[in-house]
């Protein structure tokens, strides 16, 4: 019988989600528990809908498994437009505090939903279905473990939609990027750990000699993720039918490991993935190789033994030993020989083919993701000094450095590779058009310039603000004052969020008439070839 | 094991220990030898029929 296991076992857990309910502690587990047990039942629901009894046909050992990567690439999509789109609200909702609707949708618990949405939401599905596509292709292997796959991905989608929906309803660990609570926390491991097997099985039975190195960039990224999601979760829960734990940790030491999980989740989650994605598609849309490979086994090295150890800048002039703060400082301001060696290694791998620039706005967006990589791992090591953090620390600086990065880099690089994979994974020749790509490009490369340019504006103001003495030695200015004078970046702000998400949205429409196999008629990038005339 | 003996123990053959790997891994990849492997290895994702 078709999902015959699955129905089962979604019935067993929808049953456990309603019993978890009855027998809840607290007000917001009970509606979380309501929630799941509709989410699981519903499922079972559906499966029961579409099984059958007949055999099912035996999967091709010698075909990829393309399945798990096409959803993938469109939960990307979908939660990518989720997630800015409670970036937008929130950005709105700083400029207007009018806007805060108690309590479900008011700022606190929307925050949340924006950076777990595009972080873990858009980002992790991006990571998720590109390296399964990836090992896949390197390795000339189909996924290991046959329908495990499937697992990671409706799991995943489990873990954002329970950790969501807990924001919304007050539920939260408050452990910056990783707020959902403990239950939460363990389905998510048991996910990641379900992901390792498929990616590491697909390794182990490749029949290429060699690891690719976009795999060793993957594999770092899987390993040091769950052993960042681990131990920064350690928690006691007050109860198990309670959705509030206490941390195994306290004072200064929680704080240290918080920022080792947060920093680390930047550097392992956002850089190192996203690298694996720029070390296999930036070579593949130019059809040249990588520039050196032995600069890019370098560059991962180098990257992974000096970034574990940057955390602690994020806790200059804190509690937390002098020694320790410097350390961060020192191995952040190592991380630019790494960055750089990466960025120029990715950039170099068009040297003889820059032309494509003009004709291509794939590639214009790798470049594009790849000067914001080399921009903000510039700016972060910069911010890390600590004389440069008395100012920035606590600022809008920071945001805007947060978002050169990701909406730079992360997402210009996952936009290039979903132009790049929906025609190959749907079997289309070519995208519906490539003139809305080109418009994606100029809306999102002019959304992410108003925005981190707003940012640096607001954030130095507002530092100098709060630093400012009058010659008697008080302070000049009262915090509601530079809330005030904040006013007019904010709104900017929002509109280069604006800009950016109705790029988002374009590509939205380009990939969905992509995949339903409409060709747009269009005059070529880089205008039509000239028509050969007989000479006269 | 109290805190003192780990701190020592890290920042003396914990140190060592991650100092030689990283070395060693850096080495492996510039060595003279490695030119060839690495250009062969740069060509795998090219080599793909992309079915």
């Amino acid at each position: 019988m078709r999902y015959g296991a699955e129905i089962v076992a979604l019935g067993l857990a929808a049953f456990g989600a309603l019993i978890a309910a009855a027998m809840a502690q607290d007000d917001p587990f009970r509606a979380h528990m309501w929630i799941l047990f509709f989410l699981l039942a519903g499922s079972a629901g559906i499966l029961l809908r579409r099984t059958s009894f007949e055999p099912a046909p035996p999967a091709d050992p010698s075909a990829y498994m393309d399945g798990p990567i096409r959803y993938g690439v469109i939960a990307t999509i979908f939660w990518g437009v989720v997630g800015m789109i409670a970036g937008l609200v929130i950005a709105l909702q700083l400029a207007f505090p009018d806007l805060d609707v108690q309590p479900w949708f008011n700022f606190g618990r929307l925050r949340p939903v924006h950076t777990s949405g595009v972080v873990f939401a858009f980002g992790g599905n991006a990571l998720i279905a590109t390296s399964l596509y990836v090992v896949q292709r390197t390795s000339r292997a189909r996924l290991f473990g046959g329908d495990l796959a499937w697992f990671v991905f409706w799991g995943y989608q489990l873990f954002i939609v329970m950790a969501a929906s807990g924001y919304l309803l007050g539920i939260t660990e408050s452990r910056e990027y990783a707020e959902p609570e403990w239950y939460v926390d363990i389905w998510l491991t048991i996910v990641w750990v379900a992901y390792l097997v498929v990616f590491l099985g697909t390794i182990v039975k490749r029949k290429e000699p060699h690891i690719y190195v976009a795999n060793w960039f993957y594999l770092s990224f899987i390993v040091t993720i769950a052993m960042l999601h681990v131990v920064n979760n350690l928690s006691m829960p007050v109860s198990i039918f309670s959705s509030k734990s206490y941390s195994a940790f306290s004072g200064v030491q929680d704080a240290l490991t918080q920022w080792w999980y947060g920093h680390n989740a930047v550097g392992f989650f956002l850089t190192a993935g996203f690298l694996g994605m720029m070390y296999y598609f930036v070579p593949k849309q130019a059809n040249r190789p990588i520039y050196s490979y032995r600069l890019s086994i370098i560059h991962f090295w180098a990257l992974i033994f000096l970034y574990i150890w940057a955390g602690p800048h994020h806790l200059h002039y804190t509690a937390l030993p002098d020694w320790a703060q410097t350390l961060g400082m020192v191995f952040s301001i190592m991380l630019w020989m790494p960055s750089w060696g990466g960025m120029i290694n990715g950039l170099m791998t068009l040297s003889g083919a820059w032309d494509k620039l003009r004709t291509d706005p794939i590639i214009r967006m790798m470049v594009m993701a790849l000067a914001f990589y080399g921009m903000s791992t510039f700016e972060g090591p910069m911010m890390s000094i600590k004389t440069v953090n008395s100012l920035s620390h606590y600022t809008d600086w920071t945001i805007g450095h947060v978002h050169s990065g990701a909406l730079g880099w992360v997402g210009m690089i996952t936009f290039g590779a979903i132009y790049f994979l929906v025609p190959r994974l749907w079997n289309r020749e070519r995208l519906y058009s490539l003139r809305l790509v080109n418009w994606h490009f100029w809306l999102a490369t002019l959304g992410i310039v108003v925005y981190a340019a707003v940012m640096w504006v607001s954030g130095i103001m507002q530092g100098l603000m709060w630093r400012e003495y009058d010659e008697q030695g008080f302070l000049v200015y009262s915090f509601a004052e530079t809330v005030a004078a904040m006013h007019p970046y904010y709104v900017m702000r929002a509109l280069g969020g604006l800009l950016y998400l109705s790029g988002v949205l374009i590509m939205a429409w380009n990939v969905a008439m992509t995949i339903r196999g409409h060709q747009r008629k269009e005059v070529p990038m880089g205008g039509e070839a000239p028509a050969f005339a007989p000479a006269e | 094991m109290d805190y003192t003996t780990m701190r020592q123990f890290a920042d003396s053959w914990g140190l060592l220990a991650m100092l030689i790997f990283f070395l060693g891994a850096i080495y492996l990849a510039v060595r003279p030898g490695s030119n060839k492997a690495a250009a062969e290895a740069s060509r795998i994702p090219l080599e793909d029929d992309d079915k």
